[in-house]
Protein backbone atom coordinates (compact mmCIF):
# COMPACT_ATOMS: atom_id res chain seq x y z
CA UNK A 1 0.00 0.00 0.00
CA UNK A 2 2.73 2.32 -0.65
CA UNK A 3 1.26 5.74 -2.46
CA UNK A 4 2.78 5.77 -5.82
CA UNK A 5 4.68 9.62 -6.13
CA UNK A 6 4.60 9.65 -9.91
CA UNK A 7 0.90 10.32 -10.95
CA UNK A 8 -0.41 7.42 -13.08
CA UNK A 9 -1.33 8.58 -16.87
CA UNK A 10 -3.48 5.96 -16.90
CA UNK A 11 -6.93 7.73 -16.13
CA UNK A 12 -8.03 10.96 -18.06
CA UNK A 13 -9.13 12.13 -14.59
CA UNK A 14 -5.41 11.62 -13.49
CA UNK A 15 -4.64 14.08 -15.84
CA UNK A 16 -6.86 16.68 -14.86
CA UNK A 17 -6.45 16.63 -10.75
CA UNK A 18 -4.14 14.52 -9.08
CA UNK A 19 -5.20 13.18 -5.84
CA UNK A 20 -5.95 10.41 -4.13
CA UNK A 21 -9.36 9.64 -5.32
CA UNK A 22 -8.11 9.95 -9.14
CA UNK A 23 -5.76 7.50 -8.62
CA UNK A 24 -7.95 5.40 -6.37
CA UNK A 25 -5.85 4.35 -3.64
CA UNK A 26 -6.74 2.21 -0.87
CA UNK A 27 -6.63 4.90 1.80
CA UNK A 28 -7.33 8.45 0.92
CA UNK A 29 -8.20 11.37 3.31
CA UNK A 30 -10.35 13.21 0.47
CA UNK A 31 -12.67 10.04 0.24
CA UNK A 32 -14.13 11.83 3.35
CA UNK A 33 -16.11 14.70 1.75
CA UNK A 34 -18.91 16.03 3.83
CA UNK A 35 -21.59 14.13 1.10
CA UNK A 36 -19.73 10.88 1.64
CA UNK A 37 -19.64 11.28 5.70
CA UNK A 38 -23.32 11.56 5.53
CA UNK A 39 -23.77 8.49 3.53
CA UNK A 40 -21.91 6.71 6.24
CA UNK A 41 -23.50 7.82 8.66
CA UNK A 42 -26.80 7.00 7.07
CA UNK A 43 -25.31 3.40 6.58
CA UNK A 44 -24.20 2.93 9.56
CA UNK A 45 -27.30 3.77 11.55
CA UNK A 46 -29.17 1.64 9.08
CA UNK A 47 -26.96 -1.40 9.93
CA UNK A 48 -27.00 -0.88 13.62
CA UNK A 49 -30.68 -0.65 13.40
CA UNK A 50 -31.17 -3.80 11.34
CA UNK A 51 -28.76 -5.91 13.70
CA UNK A 52 -30.51 -4.93 16.71
CA UNK A 53 -34.05 -5.11 15.46
CA UNK A 54 -33.00 -8.63 14.13
CA UNK A 55 -31.31 -9.94 17.29
CA UNK A 56 -34.15 -8.55 19.24
CA UNK A 57 -36.70 -9.98 16.93
CA UNK A 58 -34.98 -13.47 17.61
CA UNK A 59 -34.30 -13.26 21.23
CA UNK A 60 -38.40 -12.44 21.73
CA UNK A 61 -39.50 -15.45 19.28
CA UNK A 62 -36.52 -17.81 21.07
CA UNK A 63 -37.45 -17.34 24.56
CA UNK A 64 -41.00 -18.85 24.52
CA UNK A 65 -39.80 -21.86 22.08
CA UNK A 66 -36.56 -22.17 24.51
CA UNK A 67 -39.66 -22.54 27.62
CA UNK A 68 -41.62 -24.77 25.28
CA UNK A 69 -38.90 -27.14 24.35
CA UNK A 70 -37.54 -27.82 27.73
CA UNK A 71 -40.25 -28.91 28.51
CA UNK A 72 -41.30 -31.26 25.59
CA UNK A 73 -38.80 -33.02 24.59
CA UNK A 74 -40.37 -33.79 21.36
CA UNK A 75 -40.78 -30.06 20.45
CA UNK A 76 -37.05 -29.49 21.31
CA UNK A 77 -36.11 -31.89 18.75
CA UNK A 78 -38.55 -29.93 16.19
CA UNK A 79 -36.99 -26.53 17.18
CA UNK A 80 -33.30 -27.85 16.80
CA UNK A 81 -33.52 -29.82 13.44
CA UNK A 82 -35.56 -26.78 12.44
CA UNK A 83 -32.99 -24.95 13.41
CA UNK A 84 -30.51 -26.60 11.94
CA UNK A 85 -32.41 -26.19 8.29
CA UNK A 86 -32.43 -22.61 8.79
CA UNK A 87 -28.89 -22.75 9.68
CA UNK A 88 -27.93 -24.51 6.10
CA UNK A 89 -29.63 -22.46 4.22
CA UNK A 90 -27.25 -19.31 2.57
CA UNK A 91 -28.34 -15.96 3.28
CA UNK A 92 -28.83 -14.36 -0.44
CA UNK A 93 -31.44 -18.02 -0.37
CA UNK A 94 -33.18 -16.78 2.92
CA UNK A 95 -33.78 -13.27 1.91
CA UNK A 96 -35.09 -14.10 -1.23
CA UNK A 97 -37.21 -17.27 -0.16
CA UNK A 98 -38.67 -14.19 1.99
CA UNK A 99 -39.15 -11.81 -0.26
CA UNK A 100 -43.15 -12.90 -1.46
CA UNK A 101 -43.82 -12.95 1.87
CA UNK A 102 -42.52 -9.54 3.07
CA UNK A 103 -41.99 -7.77 0.08
CA UNK A 104 -38.78 -5.80 -1.16
CA UNK A 105 -38.09 -3.84 1.92
CA UNK A 106 -36.52 -3.29 5.23
CA UNK A 107 -38.28 -5.96 6.85
CA UNK A 108 -37.49 -8.78 4.41
CA UNK A 109 -33.61 -8.09 6.02
CA UNK A 110 -34.64 -8.25 9.58
CA UNK A 111 -36.91 -11.17 9.62
CA UNK A 112 -34.11 -13.36 7.74
CA UNK A 113 -31.61 -12.64 9.84
CA UNK A 114 -33.77 -12.90 12.80
CA UNK A 115 -34.53 -16.42 11.96
CA UNK A 116 -30.44 -17.33 11.99
CA UNK A 117 -30.01 -15.28 15.38
CA UNK A 118 -33.73 -17.35 16.33
CA UNK A 119 -31.73 -20.52 16.10
CA UNK A 120 -28.38 -19.37 17.90
CA UNK A 121 -30.86 -17.93 20.27
CA UNK A 122 -32.75 -21.24 21.32
CA UNK A 123 -29.84 -23.81 21.12
CA UNK A 124 -27.89 -21.52 23.78
CA UNK A 125 -31.58 -20.41 26.37
CA UNK A 126 -31.94 -24.41 26.17
CA UNK A 127 -27.97 -25.59 27.00
CA UNK A 128 -27.81 -22.54 29.50
CA UNK A 129 -31.24 -23.85 31.48
CA UNK A 130 -30.36 -27.33 31.41
CA UNK A 131 -27.05 -26.44 32.96
CA UNK A 132 -28.78 -25.32 35.82
CA UNK A 133 -27.58 -27.70 38.96
CA UNK A 134 -30.66 -29.96 39.91
CA UNK A 135 -29.60 -29.57 43.31
CA UNK A 136 -30.27 -25.49 43.27
CA UNK A 137 -33.71 -26.29 41.27
CA UNK A 138 -34.45 -28.79 44.22
CA UNK A 139 -33.45 -26.06 47.04
CA UNK A 140 -35.27 -23.30 45.44
CA UNK A 141 -38.29 -25.51 45.51
CA UNK A 142 -37.99 -26.99 48.91
CA UNK A 143 -37.68 -22.77 49.75
CA UNK A 144 -40.91 -22.84 48.57
CA UNK A 145 -39.99 -20.72 45.27
CA UNK A 146 -42.92 -20.95 42.94
CA UNK A 147 -42.09 -22.26 39.12
CA UNK A 148 -42.50 -18.82 37.79
CA UNK A 149 -40.38 -17.38 40.24
CA UNK A 150 -37.93 -20.21 40.23
CA UNK A 151 -37.18 -19.20 36.28
CA UNK A 152 -36.73 -15.34 36.92
CA UNK A 153 -34.68 -15.68 40.38
CA UNK A 154 -32.50 -18.95 39.96
CA UNK A 155 -32.61 -20.55 36.58
CA UNK A 156 -32.10 -17.71 34.18
CA UNK A 157 -29.26 -15.80 36.20
CA UNK A 158 -27.63 -19.10 36.42
CA UNK A 159 -28.09 -19.84 32.55
CA UNK A 160 -27.49 -16.21 31.88
CA UNK A 161 -23.65 -16.50 30.33
CA UNK A 162 -24.75 -19.06 28.61
CA UNK A 163 -27.53 -16.78 26.91
CA UNK A 164 -25.36 -14.23 26.25
CA UNK A 165 -22.82 -16.05 24.95
CA UNK A 166 -25.20 -16.66 22.42
CA UNK A 167 -26.77 -13.47 22.04
CA UNK A 168 -22.92 -12.27 21.53
CA UNK A 169 -22.73 -14.86 18.65
CA UNK A 170 -25.92 -13.92 17.09
CA UNK A 171 -24.92 -10.08 17.06
CA UNK A 172 -21.37 -10.88 15.46
CA UNK A 173 -22.75 -12.97 13.13
CA UNK A 174 -25.81 -10.18 11.97
CA UNK A 175 -23.56 -7.58 11.51
CA UNK A 176 -21.70 -9.51 8.78
CA UNK A 177 -24.78 -10.99 7.54
CA UNK A 178 -26.56 -7.78 7.29
CA UNK A 179 -24.42 -6.87 4.15
CA UNK A 180 -25.89 -9.10 2.16
CA UNK A 181 -29.31 -6.81 2.51
CA UNK A 182 -27.58 -4.86 0.23
CA UNK A 183 -29.19 -7.36 -2.79
CA UNK A 184 -32.88 -5.54 -1.36
CA UNK A 185 -30.90 -1.88 -0.91
CA UNK A 186 -31.21 -2.60 2.85
CA UNK A 187 -27.65 -3.65 3.42
CA UNK A 188 -26.64 -0.65 5.86
CA UNK A 189 -22.79 -0.39 4.94
CA UNK A 190 -22.86 -3.54 2.50
CA UNK A 191 -24.77 -1.40 0.05
CA UNK A 192 -21.95 1.25 -0.12
CA UNK A 193 -19.48 -1.91 0.26
CA UNK A 194 -20.89 -3.44 -2.54
CA UNK A 195 -21.23 -0.26 -4.42
CA UNK A 196 -17.73 0.57 -4.07
CA UNK A 197 -17.23 -3.04 -5.31
CA UNK A 198 -19.05 -2.25 -8.41
CA UNK A 199 -17.62 0.80 -8.80
CA UNK A 200 -13.76 -0.33 -8.73
CA UNK A 201 -13.55 2.35 -5.57
CA UNK A 202 -10.79 0.98 -3.57
CA UNK A 203 -11.10 3.69 -0.61
CA UNK A 204 -14.51 3.20 -0.05
CA UNK A 205 -14.59 -0.40 0.30
CA UNK A 206 -11.69 -0.85 2.75
CA UNK A 207 -13.23 1.72 5.24
CA UNK A 208 -16.76 -0.01 4.73
CA UNK A 209 -15.04 -3.58 5.52
CA UNK A 210 -13.17 -2.03 8.33
CA UNK A 211 -16.49 -0.15 9.47
CA UNK A 212 -18.09 -3.32 9.42
CA UNK A 213 -15.68 -5.48 11.67
CA UNK A 214 -15.28 -2.46 13.96
CA UNK A 215 -18.43 -2.45 14.34
CA UNK A 216 -18.91 -6.03 15.51
CA UNK A 217 -16.27 -5.79 18.16
CA UNK A 218 -17.74 -2.47 19.70
CA UNK A 219 -21.09 -4.37 19.62
CA UNK A 220 -19.41 -7.80 21.26
CA UNK A 221 -17.71 -5.86 23.60
CA UNK A 222 -20.70 -3.65 24.57
CA UNK A 223 -22.26 -7.38 25.70
CA UNK A 224 -19.49 -8.32 27.50
CA UNK A 225 -19.91 -5.49 29.43
CA UNK A 226 -23.68 -5.42 29.60
CA UNK A 227 -23.07 -9.65 30.85
CA UNK A 228 -20.66 -8.39 33.86
CA UNK A 229 -23.21 -5.48 34.84
CA UNK A 230 -25.56 -7.86 35.02
CA UNK A 231 -23.89 -10.82 36.61
CA UNK A 232 -21.86 -9.23 39.73
CA UNK A 233 -21.39 -12.27 41.37
CA UNK A 234 -19.32 -14.00 38.41
CA UNK A 235 -16.85 -11.25 39.29
CA UNK A 236 -15.95 -11.96 42.77
CA UNK A 237 -16.02 -15.11 42.24
CA UNK A 238 -13.49 -14.82 39.31
CA UNK A 239 -11.14 -12.58 40.94
CA UNK A 240 -10.24 -15.18 43.68
CA UNK B 1 -45.60 -16.95 -8.54
CA UNK B 2 -45.28 -20.76 -7.59
CA UNK B 3 -46.31 -21.38 -11.25
CA UNK B 4 -43.54 -19.26 -12.76
CA UNK B 5 -41.26 -20.36 -10.22
CA UNK B 6 -42.07 -24.07 -11.83
CA UNK B 7 -42.38 -22.89 -15.54
CA UNK B 8 -38.68 -21.25 -14.74
CA UNK B 9 -37.46 -24.58 -13.30
CA UNK B 10 -38.82 -26.81 -15.90
CA UNK B 11 -37.70 -24.43 -18.95
CA UNK B 12 -34.79 -26.09 -20.51
CA UNK B 13 -33.18 -23.32 -21.70
CA UNK B 14 -32.80 -21.69 -18.26
CA UNK B 15 -30.13 -24.80 -17.51
CA UNK B 16 -28.29 -25.44 -20.64
CA UNK B 17 -28.03 -22.01 -23.32
CA UNK B 18 -26.24 -20.15 -25.90
CA UNK B 19 -24.65 -17.46 -24.36
CA UNK B 20 -22.72 -20.43 -21.59
CA UNK B 21 -23.91 -18.51 -18.53
CA UNK B 22 -27.26 -20.27 -17.63
CA UNK B 23 -27.79 -22.53 -14.75
CA UNK B 24 -26.09 -25.81 -15.22
CA UNK B 25 -22.65 -23.50 -16.04
CA UNK B 26 -23.02 -22.08 -12.36
CA UNK B 27 -24.15 -25.12 -10.89
CA UNK B 28 -20.68 -26.75 -12.11
CA UNK B 29 -18.95 -23.64 -11.24
CA UNK B 30 -20.53 -23.74 -7.80
CA UNK B 31 -19.36 -27.35 -7.26
CA UNK B 32 -16.27 -26.74 -8.51
CA UNK B 33 -15.73 -23.83 -6.04
CA UNK B 34 -16.89 -25.75 -2.65
CA UNK B 35 -14.97 -28.57 -3.10
CA UNK B 36 -11.42 -26.94 -4.45
CA UNK B 37 -11.27 -24.67 -1.70
CA UNK B 38 -12.41 -26.87 1.11
CA UNK B 39 -9.59 -29.24 -0.07
CA UNK B 40 -7.37 -26.19 0.31
CA UNK B 41 -8.28 -25.34 3.79
CA UNK B 42 -7.85 -29.18 4.79
CA UNK B 43 -4.25 -29.18 3.24
CA UNK B 44 -3.43 -25.81 5.01
CA UNK B 45 -5.75 -26.13 8.45
CA UNK B 46 -5.75 -30.04 9.06
CA UNK B 47 -2.11 -30.76 10.01
CA UNK B 48 -1.57 -27.27 11.37
CA UNK B 49 -4.73 -28.13 13.68
CA UNK B 50 -3.26 -31.54 14.62
CA UNK B 51 -0.12 -30.81 15.21
CA UNK B 52 -1.13 -27.83 17.36
CA UNK B 53 -3.34 -30.25 19.42
CA UNK B 54 -1.18 -32.75 19.55
CA UNK B 55 1.46 -30.95 21.50
CA UNK B 56 -1.64 -29.22 23.09
CA UNK B 57 -0.62 -25.87 22.22
CA UNK B 58 -2.26 -22.88 19.85
CA UNK B 59 -5.74 -23.36 21.84
CA UNK B 60 -6.26 -19.68 22.22
CA UNK B 61 -5.52 -19.65 18.18
CA UNK B 62 -7.75 -22.25 17.54
CA UNK B 63 -10.90 -21.26 19.06
CA UNK B 64 -10.89 -17.78 18.55
CA UNK B 65 -10.13 -18.09 14.63
CA UNK B 66 -13.81 -19.28 14.38
CA UNK B 67 -14.48 -15.84 16.74
CA UNK B 68 -13.01 -13.64 14.12
CA UNK B 69 -14.27 -15.68 10.80
CA UNK B 70 -17.69 -15.04 12.25
CA UNK B 71 -16.80 -11.15 11.90
CA UNK B 72 -15.56 -10.67 8.96
CA UNK B 73 -18.03 -9.98 6.61
CA UNK B 74 -17.68 -12.00 3.09
CA UNK B 75 -18.92 -9.26 1.07
CA UNK B 76 -15.92 -7.14 2.34
CA UNK B 77 -12.92 -10.05 2.33
CA UNK B 78 -14.15 -10.93 -1.38
CA UNK B 79 -14.48 -7.12 -2.61
CA UNK B 80 -11.08 -6.44 -1.13
CA UNK B 81 -9.72 -9.04 -2.88
CA UNK B 82 -10.73 -9.05 -6.28
CA UNK B 83 -10.24 -5.14 -6.53
CA UNK B 84 -6.76 -5.82 -4.85
CA UNK B 85 -4.53 -8.58 -4.35
CA UNK B 86 -6.33 -11.08 -7.06
CA UNK B 87 -8.25 -9.16 -9.24
CA UNK B 88 -11.05 -10.06 -10.96
CA UNK B 89 -10.57 -11.89 -14.76
CA UNK B 90 -11.73 -15.21 -15.11
CA UNK B 91 -9.70 -18.22 -13.65
CA UNK B 92 -10.71 -21.13 -16.42
CA UNK B 93 -14.01 -23.13 -14.67
CA UNK B 94 -13.64 -21.21 -11.77
CA UNK B 95 -15.30 -18.09 -13.67
CA UNK B 96 -15.27 -14.00 -13.14
CA UNK B 97 -13.07 -13.41 -10.26
CA UNK B 98 -12.32 -16.79 -9.35
CA UNK B 99 -9.15 -16.62 -7.78
CA UNK B 100 -10.67 -14.18 -5.27
CA UNK B 101 -13.78 -16.25 -4.56
CA UNK B 102 -11.33 -19.04 -4.04
CA UNK B 103 -8.94 -17.78 -1.20
CA UNK B 104 -11.93 -16.14 0.18
CA UNK B 105 -13.95 -19.33 0.11
CA UNK B 106 -10.30 -21.32 1.22
CA UNK B 107 -10.36 -18.72 4.20
CA UNK B 108 -13.58 -19.27 5.22
CA UNK B 109 -13.59 -22.69 4.68
CA UNK B 110 -10.16 -22.79 7.82
CA UNK B 111 -11.66 -21.95 10.94
CA UNK B 112 -14.37 -24.86 11.31
CA UNK B 113 -11.48 -27.26 10.41
CA UNK B 114 -8.71 -25.84 13.11
CA UNK B 115 -11.16 -25.53 15.28
CA UNK B 116 -12.83 -28.42 15.05
CA UNK B 117 -9.62 -30.55 14.44
CA UNK B 118 -7.93 -28.89 17.47
CA UNK B 119 -10.74 -29.99 19.83
CA UNK B 120 -10.97 -33.59 18.71
CA UNK B 121 -7.34 -33.77 19.41
CA UNK B 122 -7.65 -32.26 23.11
CA UNK B 123 -10.92 -34.51 23.75
CA UNK B 124 -9.00 -37.71 23.27
CA UNK B 125 -8.49 -38.72 26.77
CA UNK B 126 -5.64 -38.58 28.36
CA UNK B 127 -5.69 -42.21 30.56
CA UNK B 128 -6.05 -43.67 26.49
CA UNK B 129 -2.85 -41.82 25.51
CA UNK B 130 -0.68 -42.44 28.23
CA UNK B 131 -2.24 -46.12 28.15
CA UNK B 132 -0.87 -45.98 24.50
CA UNK B 133 2.17 -44.87 25.48
CA UNK B 134 2.95 -47.45 28.06
CA UNK B 135 2.29 -49.76 25.76
CA UNK B 136 5.72 -48.41 24.22
CA UNK B 137 3.98 -46.72 21.09
CA UNK B 138 5.89 -43.42 19.70
CA UNK B 139 4.62 -40.35 19.48
CA UNK B 140 3.99 -40.91 15.82
CA UNK B 141 2.12 -44.00 16.26
CA UNK B 142 -0.08 -42.40 19.15
CA UNK B 143 -0.67 -39.47 16.85
CA UNK B 144 -1.57 -42.05 14.01
CA UNK B 145 -3.58 -44.80 16.00
CA UNK B 146 -4.58 -43.38 19.01
CA UNK B 147 -5.61 -39.48 18.55
CA UNK B 148 -6.85 -39.06 14.81
CA UNK B 149 -8.54 -42.46 15.05
CA UNK B 150 -10.69 -41.20 18.00
CA UNK B 151 -10.90 -37.45 17.18
CA UNK B 152 -11.79 -38.60 13.44
CA UNK B 153 -16.15 -38.15 14.51
CA UNK B 154 -15.00 -34.09 15.58
CA UNK B 155 -12.45 -33.28 12.43
CA UNK B 156 -15.16 -35.04 10.12
CA UNK B 157 -17.57 -32.46 11.75
CA UNK B 158 -15.67 -29.47 10.97
CA UNK B 159 -15.11 -30.51 7.62
CA UNK B 160 -18.79 -31.24 6.86
CA UNK B 161 -19.41 -27.54 8.29
CA UNK B 162 -17.06 -26.18 6.65
CA UNK B 163 -18.57 -27.88 3.05
CA UNK B 164 -22.23 -26.33 4.31
CA UNK B 165 -20.86 -22.82 5.40
CA UNK B 166 -18.76 -22.56 1.56
CA UNK B 167 -21.36 -23.41 -0.33
CA UNK B 168 -23.46 -21.11 1.26
CA UNK B 169 -20.42 -18.46 1.17
CA UNK B 170 -20.09 -18.93 -2.95
CA UNK B 171 -23.66 -17.90 -2.97
CA UNK B 172 -22.74 -14.68 -1.87
CA UNK B 173 -19.81 -14.25 -4.61
CA UNK B 174 -22.35 -12.93 -7.02
CA UNK B 175 -23.12 -9.82 -5.16
CA UNK B 176 -19.33 -8.54 -6.10
CA UNK B 177 -19.70 -10.44 -9.73
CA UNK B 178 -18.57 -13.02 -8.93
CA UNK B 179 -19.02 -16.53 -10.61
CA UNK B 180 -21.64 -19.52 -8.74
CA UNK B 181 -25.51 -19.77 -8.40
CA UNK B 182 -25.92 -16.80 -6.42
CA UNK B 183 -25.78 -15.06 -10.12
CA UNK B 184 -28.83 -16.50 -10.88
CA UNK B 185 -30.35 -14.78 -7.73
CA UNK B 186 -28.70 -11.33 -8.75
CA UNK B 187 -29.73 -11.95 -12.42
CA UNK B 188 -33.27 -11.93 -11.45
CA UNK B 189 -33.14 -8.83 -8.85
CA UNK B 190 -31.52 -7.09 -12.42
CA UNK B 191 -34.26 -8.59 -14.42
CA UNK B 192 -36.71 -7.64 -11.75
CA UNK B 193 -38.31 -11.43 -12.57
CA UNK B 194 -39.55 -12.66 -8.96
CA UNK B 195 -39.76 -16.18 -10.56
CA UNK B 196 -36.35 -16.14 -11.40
CA UNK B 197 -34.62 -15.19 -8.04
CA UNK B 198 -36.96 -17.51 -6.16
CA UNK B 199 -35.73 -20.06 -8.50
CA UNK B 200 -32.51 -19.95 -7.69
CA UNK B 201 -33.19 -19.57 -4.27
CA UNK B 202 -34.38 -22.75 -3.83
CA UNK B 203 -32.17 -24.49 -6.05
CA UNK B 204 -28.85 -23.02 -3.72
CA UNK B 205 -31.34 -23.87 -0.62
CA UNK B 206 -32.14 -26.99 -1.54
CA UNK B 207 -28.69 -28.37 -2.43
CA UNK B 208 -27.04 -26.41 0.75
CA UNK B 209 -29.64 -29.06 2.31
CA UNK B 210 -28.59 -31.83 0.56
CA UNK B 211 -25.39 -31.21 1.25
CA UNK B 212 -25.73 -30.77 4.99
CA UNK B 213 -27.97 -34.17 5.03
CA UNK B 214 -25.70 -36.15 3.18
CA UNK B 215 -22.66 -35.40 4.49
CA UNK B 216 -24.52 -36.29 8.55
CA UNK B 217 -25.04 -39.66 6.92
CA UNK B 218 -21.42 -39.76 5.33
CA UNK B 219 -20.09 -38.61 9.24
CA UNK B 220 -22.26 -41.67 10.56
CA UNK B 221 -20.89 -44.24 8.82
CA UNK B 222 -17.73 -43.36 9.42
CA UNK B 223 -17.92 -43.50 13.13
CA UNK B 224 -19.32 -46.69 14.16
CA UNK B 225 -17.86 -46.46 17.72
CA UNK B 226 -19.69 -43.27 18.33
CA UNK B 227 -23.27 -44.74 17.51
CA UNK B 228 -22.63 -47.70 19.60
CA UNK B 229 -21.73 -45.58 22.34
CA UNK B 230 -24.74 -43.05 21.77
CA UNK B 231 -27.08 -45.82 21.65
CA UNK B 232 -25.91 -47.11 24.83
CA UNK B 233 -24.92 -44.44 27.07
CA UNK B 234 -24.36 -40.79 27.90
CA UNK B 235 -28.30 -40.13 26.10
CA UNK B 236 -28.93 -37.70 28.42
CA UNK B 237 -25.96 -35.42 28.74
CA UNK B 238 -25.11 -35.06 25.47
CA UNK B 239 -28.81 -35.90 23.69
CA UNK B 240 -28.63 -35.27 19.45
CA UNK B 241 -24.55 -35.04 19.79
CA UNK B 242 -23.49 -35.15 16.66
CA UNK B 243 -20.53 -33.73 17.78
CA UNK B 244 -21.42 -30.15 16.63
CA UNK B 245 -19.54 -27.66 17.96
CA UNK B 246 -21.82 -24.36 18.12
CA UNK B 247 -21.38 -22.50 15.53
CA UNK B 248 -22.60 -18.90 13.87
CA UNK B 249 -25.22 -19.34 10.63
CA UNK B 250 -24.00 -20.19 7.26
CA UNK B 251 -23.30 -17.18 5.54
Amino acid sequence: MTPSLVPTPSSVHALAVDNCLTRNDWICGAYFSSSRVDALQTALLQHIGIVVASVVLGFVIAFPLALLGRRYRKLEALVVGTSTAIYTIPSLALFSLLVPLTGLGVETVVLGLGLYSLTILVRSMIDGLRAVPDDVRESALGMGYAPARLLWRVELPLALPTIMGGVRVATVSAVALTTVGAILDYGGLGSLLIEGSSTNFKAQVLFTSFMCVALAVALDLLLVGLQRALTPWRRTAASR
Amino acid sequence: MINDVYAWLTDGSNWVGGSGDQALTRLYEHLLLTAVSVVMAIIVGLPLAVWLGHRGRGGTLAVNVSNIGRAIPIVALLALLSLGLFGSSVLGPFGRAGLATLVTLALFALPPIITNTWVGMREVDSDTIEAARGMGMSEGEVLRRVELPLALPIIFSGIRLAFVQVWATATIAALVAGPGLGRIITHGYDADDPAEIIAGALIVAVIALMLEVGLAGVQRLLDPVGRARRDTAKRDTRRGSDNRLPVGPTP
